[in-house]
């Protein structure tokens, strides 16, 4: 289980360009449920996502993971814990590495690393039956460099580095954004895949409200900081991105009239 | 151009080979731009000839020499890594502050080696003048180092370091703490070329406390050079390319200095390096090692 608790971020603390990105967030994520989130620009969705991550470390509040505390911990600690896919395709991988180079450094996530050879036969054969299921071809290609790939590709490939190892939660941060449509689908069907296979805990990041709605078992909005709708079970099956938009503007008027309340 | 003068040539070439696969580990694979070179090779001759003068093993001396240069490049990368330092300006910082220490530990700005007994003084009892001998004792060395380097760099640690040189963003997300790795690398990279000035030291001679000008710059243009005759596609030519350009290197510079008709004296070899690295740079299709930090200004 995944808990944020009243976590807040403000960049440039102090300055005049002080910007508040989270103000006191709530989240819990029970082990298995695929939660997608939504928002618009500067709602706070990728802070909320470094802060996951370990790449932002909150000013207030806790992170905690299955109860252990990893506030604090910087990345590569909680690498164990948490797999990530980032939105850029050239970002998750090596570009000036091999196909099963990459493959052995995500092999290799949240262990020690020693002298012993990063590539083994045995690790060469199982790379090579996890590549086939892709069915891109990439397992004929496995001493090629990451670099010749399509974004697509390298996105896939992204997304099994990611779970090859177990993690207690897995995050997507608007991983099909930067891909054309057809391929986007293809990425987000083998998301489904392979969520659904190792029942992943899952917070996927998302600008498209129908690809929210389309994917996971819960849809979380977040506006300024904080979520402003969180949707769940029967009320989010019958739902259309209408209704959603509906809820979020209802709400954020409601929003508005608290704030102007406390003023 | 004698036989003498050209096996003279490969010899220093084999020596600069190692400060070459110092320069490829810090340069290419950490895309770290590390200046310390110019002050832990004569390091590396510094303890090596001051501890063999003092009656010490020669081999352990120029094991304690490389010791001597791994800390020099933890010094630079913890500069860096923790007090978060610019790397080409904590480098610079370090080998200043080395000439110091070189001339502290030494005592005197050069430390004669003649007659002392030395790594190469076991094989002056086979029978073979010493410049035959040398070279190809140092291709051995070279070679050993070469093969030591690839093994390291294809293990999960050396994948570890290759992967937090070209993405660090997706190395940390893999677990890897990338400043450890830093600090490592770094004393890996600085081990090579302080191993290599007590070689250095030891084949010429004596330790200099000026022995470490312009260092990197003939590192960077075995590196480059190199790499314009073999293309690095993978990691065993990227290390023979080291290897094979620093020997080329210095015999280019040989012939040219034999060469009488150019008119180049040896006063003038900093000046042909310089423009040779720049040429390298410049040239279409060279890949400039440095291009990262001139164009974005800081590390990828």
């Amino acid at each position: 289980m995944i808990r944020a608790e009243r976590i807040s971020k403000t960049f440039s603390r102090g300055t005049a360009m002080e910007t508040p990105a989270l103000r006191g967030l709530d989240l819990e994520i029970p082990a298995g449920q695929f939660v997608t989130v939504i928002g618009s620009n500067g709602a706070g969705k990728s802070t909320l996502l470094g802060a996951l991550a370990g790449e932002t470390i909150a000013d207030e509040g806790r992170v905690l993971i299955d109860d252990i505390d990893v506030t604090n911990w910087p990345t590569f600690r909680r690498a164990a814990l948490v797999a990530r896919v980032f939105q850029d395709p050239l970002a998750g991988s090596c570009g000036a590495l091999t196909i099963e180079e990459n493959l052995s450094l995500a092999a290799s996530r949240g262990k020690g690393r020693g002298l012993a050879r990063a590539i083994s036969k045995t690790s060469r054969d199982s790379f090579q039956s996890l590549l086939a299921r892709l069915n891109l071809g990439l397992e004929n290609r496995m001493r090629d460099k990451m670099e010749l790939l399509s974004g697509g590709q390298r996105q896939a490939m992204s997304l099994l580095m990611a779970t090859l190892k177990p993690m207690k939660i897995l995050l997507l941060d608007e991983h099909t954004a930067a891909l054309d449509p057809k391929t986007a689908g293809f990425v987000l069907d083998l998301t489904r895949q392979i969520v659904a296979e190792q029942k992943l805990t899952t917070l996927m990041v998302t600008h498209s409200m129908s690809q929210a709605l389309a994917a996971g078992d819960r849809t979380v909005m977040l506006h300024q900081g904080r979520i402003i709708l969180d949707v769940s079970g029967d009320e989010r099956a019958g739902m259309t991105v209408q209704d959603l938009l509906d809820m979020f503007h209802r709400q954020r008027g409601e929003a508005l009239d608290d704030d102007s309340a406390l003023d | 151009m004698s036989m003498i003068a050209l096996l003279g040539a490969v010899e220093l070439g084999l020596l600069f080979a190692l400060v070459a696969m110092g320069v490829f580990l810090s340069f290419r694979v950490l895309q770290f731009p590390d200046l310390t070179v110019d002050g832990s090779f004569p390091l590396g001759a510094a303890v090596a000839a001051t501890l063999i003068v003092s009656g010490t093993d020669p081999y352990i001396s120029t094991m304690l020499a490389a010791v001597a240069g791994a800390l020099a490049g933890l010094v630079t990368a913890w500069l860096n890594v923790r007090l978060r330092i610019l790397h080409l300006l904590a480098s610079i910082l370090v080998m200043i502050a080395l000439y110091s220490v070189n001339l502290r530990i030494m005592g005197r700005p050069n430390v004669p080696l003649l007659g002392e007994n030395t790594v190469f003084t076991p094989l002056e009892g086979l029978g073979l003048p010493s410049y035959i001998l040398l070279p190809i004792s140092l291709l051995v060395v070279v070679i050993l180092a070469k093969l030591l380097l690839d093994r390291f760099l294809n293990s999960e640690l050396g994948l570890a370091m290759r992967a937090t040189g070209v993405n660090k963003r997706m190395a940390e997300a893999q677990g890897i703490n990338t400043g450890r790795v830093t600090l490592l690398g770094m004393a890996i990279s600085n081990a090579f070329v302080a191993f290599a000035g007590a070689l250095f030291a030891q084949s010429q001679g004596a330790a200099d406390v000026t022995l470490g000008v312009g260092v990197i710059v003939v590192g960077l243009a075995a590196v480059i050079g190199g790499e314009a005759l073999i293309s690095p596609k993978t990691l065993f030519r990227a290390t023979l390319a080291c290897i094979v350009g620093s020997i080329l290197y210095r015999l280019a510079v040989a012939a040219a200095l034999n060469a009488d008709f150019i008119g180049l004296k040896a006063q003038d070899l900093n000046l042909i390096t310089a423009v040779l690295v720049v040429l390298a740079m410049v040239l279409p299709g060279a890949r400039n090692p440095l291009k990262a930090f001139l164009v974005t200004g800081r590390q990828k």
